[in-house]
């Protein structure tokens, strides 16, 4: 099997015993039906089993799997009349980030990606989807001519991260994210996000502020990689896959700590293995979301969105009344100089 | 023979009782600037607002110190003293960590947020505070910081953030990360509707911080020699394979690059403050002749 994850090989090894034994019953005349059947039924459980409780490290590989689809590919599967746009006005394009006009059942809207290569030499150009600020500007402005012309705004998030370069220093790596973050804040359009791959920090949620946020089955999403956790953690970087299961980084966790408003199955095997089957359940989800959100006023679409993000967080907040509570040492709640 | 008399040493080596120790000097008495080595009274230091009086290095202040170098003397507020951290993703150490931050720093989280008068106006504050957990932000700063935006957006108050931190908090994960957008949402509406916002950014500002209220004031103010970037040099340098200079990401690098209104001395710090606080309480009639 094409691209298969080392957690994958005992079931590919399986199938291979499988394909070996119609084979050698075709060449030798023995009927090895029984033994093929129980083999195939055999295959099918471990598929079960493998598939239906994977660990968040195995996501995580799942979801940096090479052949994962990337923005470009659901884009063209899921929209119609994609035309795309270049440059943030201000130093270059940046093709880390793509964005444009396409049409999702007839209806126009901008749709913005983080883009990923699909080999080497397009990786380069493309800085591994890692964006510059111009990438983040050039996905602003797209979505400012979305908020002028009323056009609801779809996100694909599929990052490892901001690019960490001293010319995306120079020119402003911070302000370009944090201010995506602010005037995503208030658009008066719809926005829906879809998390496709890895969400990789600031460089994610510089796409991220939406009404709705939809999250791929085996996709992660984390303030920093679990690699970088790692070598924080046990200066290990190649412990990753322990600090993925530290970290909290799948789908459910999101859904629980209510950033994620649903989660998008994906074919057994990842969303590699069935890119049409995954684009239309995709396009069935965020078509659905957008349905809702369009009988919303720009008010309210934006109180809405602020509403989501001023929830998130989890704090202990002792009543300044409530003695048993209060640290002894200073008083609580308001404090003289 | 006689003349050995004459060469006898005049003086006898006693082997002293004790074995030979630095000069008694009480911790804490002197401090050696990091960035010229010159070792001086604390004191001094103190007496120049932990200025280093020789080179201009200006040392970290933690949250207290900060307020009552630029809060008119006792008009400092506090809210929102009582929020603590959770552990909640039961994060390996976190729990412990916190204890000992808490005291170490004598803080319950990296930010000390309420409301006091600069120059004699009032304004809504917020300062971190490096000694607490690296000034990272979890769920207890964003929060803090968010409420401190709506107060001065309630009460129509400028507001002040003093920024340093070394990022987004690891060990709350995702619900650290959103907290940027958390913060910034509430900039965008407080900003949107006229609120004054100044960002005062110290030694060091970087990730999470950086990428979200830290550059979104109205001014973006900073202290000279401040480390202030997103990605952190030896990351960067692994990146690009190459060597930076040694004035990467300092206020003065940020400054060349634009990224700055200003930078801005400690001595000089709260009257420009002042000044621009000044500026926007005063509405001057054009018509009239001001």
């Amino acid at each position: 099997m094409a691209g298969e994850l080392p957690f994958e090989k005992p079931l590919s090894d399986l199938r291979l015993k499988i394909d070996e034994l119609k084979k050698l019953g075709q060449e030798s005349g023995i009927d090895f039906t029984d033994e093929i059947s129980r083999l195939e039924q055999r295959c099918n459980q471990l598929q079960e089993e493998l598939y239906n409780e994977l660990s968040p490290a195995q996501k995580m590989h799942l979801a940096r799997h090479h052949g994962r689809p990337t923005s470009l590919d659901y884009i063209g599967a899921i929209f119609t009349d994609f035309i795309e746009l270049h440059g943030d006005r201000l130093f270059a394009d940046d093709l880390a980030i793509v964005g444009g006009l396409a049409k999702l059942n007839g209806v126009p809207v901008t749709v913005i990606g983080h883009q990923r290569g699909k080999d080497t030499k397009d990786n380069i150009a493309r800085f591994f989807g890692s964006p510059h600020p111009e990438g983040f500007r050039k996905a602003l402005r797209l979505m400012q001519q979305a908020n002028k012309f009323g056009r609801p705004i779809v996100t694909f998030i599929d990052t490892k991260g901001a690019y960490p370069g001293n010319t995306a220093e120079e020119r402003g790596q911070s302000e370009a994210i944090a201010r995506n973050l602010r005037e995503m804040a208030v658009f008066g359009v719809p926005i829906i996000c879809v998390v496709i791959g890895e969400g990789g920090s600031g460089g994610a949620l510089a796409l991220g502020v939406g009404n709705r946020v939809l999250m791929l089955e085996n996709a992660i999403y984390s303030v920093i990689s679990p690699n970088g956790a790692a070598s924080i953690l046990w200066k290990d970087a190649s412990r990753a896959d322990e600090a993925a299961a530290v970290m909290r980084i799948t789908a459910n966790d999101m859904v629980d700590f209510g950033i994620v408003e649903e989660i998008i199955a994906e074919p057994q095997g990842g969303a590699h293995r069935d890119l049409a089957a995954q684009s239309e359940t995709i396009k069935e989800a965020v078509w659905r979301h957008l349905q809702q959100l369009s009988k919303f006023t720009p008010e309210q679409l934006i109180t809405d969105r602020y509403d989501k993000f001023r929830r998130i967080g989890k704090f202990r907040e002792p009543e300044p009344e409530d003695g048993q509570e209060q640290p002894v040492s200073e008083p609580a709640g308001t404090a003289q100089v | 023979m006689f003349k050995d008399l004459f060469h006898k040493k005049k003086y006898a080596t006693i082997p002293s009782a004790q074995p030979r120790t630095k000069p008694d000097i009480p911790e804490g008495l002197m401090s050696k600037c990091p960035k010229c080595g010159n070792i001086q009274f604390s004191k001094e230091i103190e007496k120049n607002l932990k200025v280093c009086p020789s080179c201009g290095h200006h040392f970290r202040l933690n949250a207290w110190e900060r307020l009552n170098m630029v809060l008119d003397e006792g008009t400092m507020v506090e809210h929102n003293a009582e929020l603590e951290s959770e552990d909640p993703l039961s994060f390996p150490g976190y729990a412990k960590k916190l204890e000992a931050q808490k005291e170490s720093s004598g803080l319950r989280d990296s930010v000390v947020t309420g409301e006091g008068l600069i120059g004699g106006f009032p304004v809504v504050v917020a300062v971190m505070s490096f000694d607490f957990f690296a000034g990272s932000m979890g769920s207890v700063v964003g929060e803090k910081i968010t409420r401190a935006i709506e107060q001065a957006h309630e009460k129509g108050l400028p507001l002040i953030i003093f920024s340093t931190s070394g990022g987004a908090r690891m060990q709350e994960s995702i619900l650290s990360l959103m907290q940027m957008a958390k913060t910034s949402a509430a900039l965008a509406k407080f900003q949107g509707e006229g609120g004054l916002y100044i960002s005062v950014l110290t030694d060091p500002t970087t990730g999470g911080v950086t990428a979200s209220f830290a550059t979104l004031g109205d001014f973006n103010l900073a202290e000279p020699g401040a480390l202030i970037g997103f990605a952190g040099r030896v990351v960067i340098e692994q990146t690009i394979r190459q060597k930076l200079p040694d004035n990467f990401q300092t206020a003065e690098f940020n400054l060349q690059h634009g990224q700055l209104d200003k930078v801005v001395h400690r001595k000089d710090l709260k009257s420009l403050l002042t000044k621009l606080l000044d500026m926007h309480s005063v509405k001057g009639d054009i018509a009239h002749g001001g």
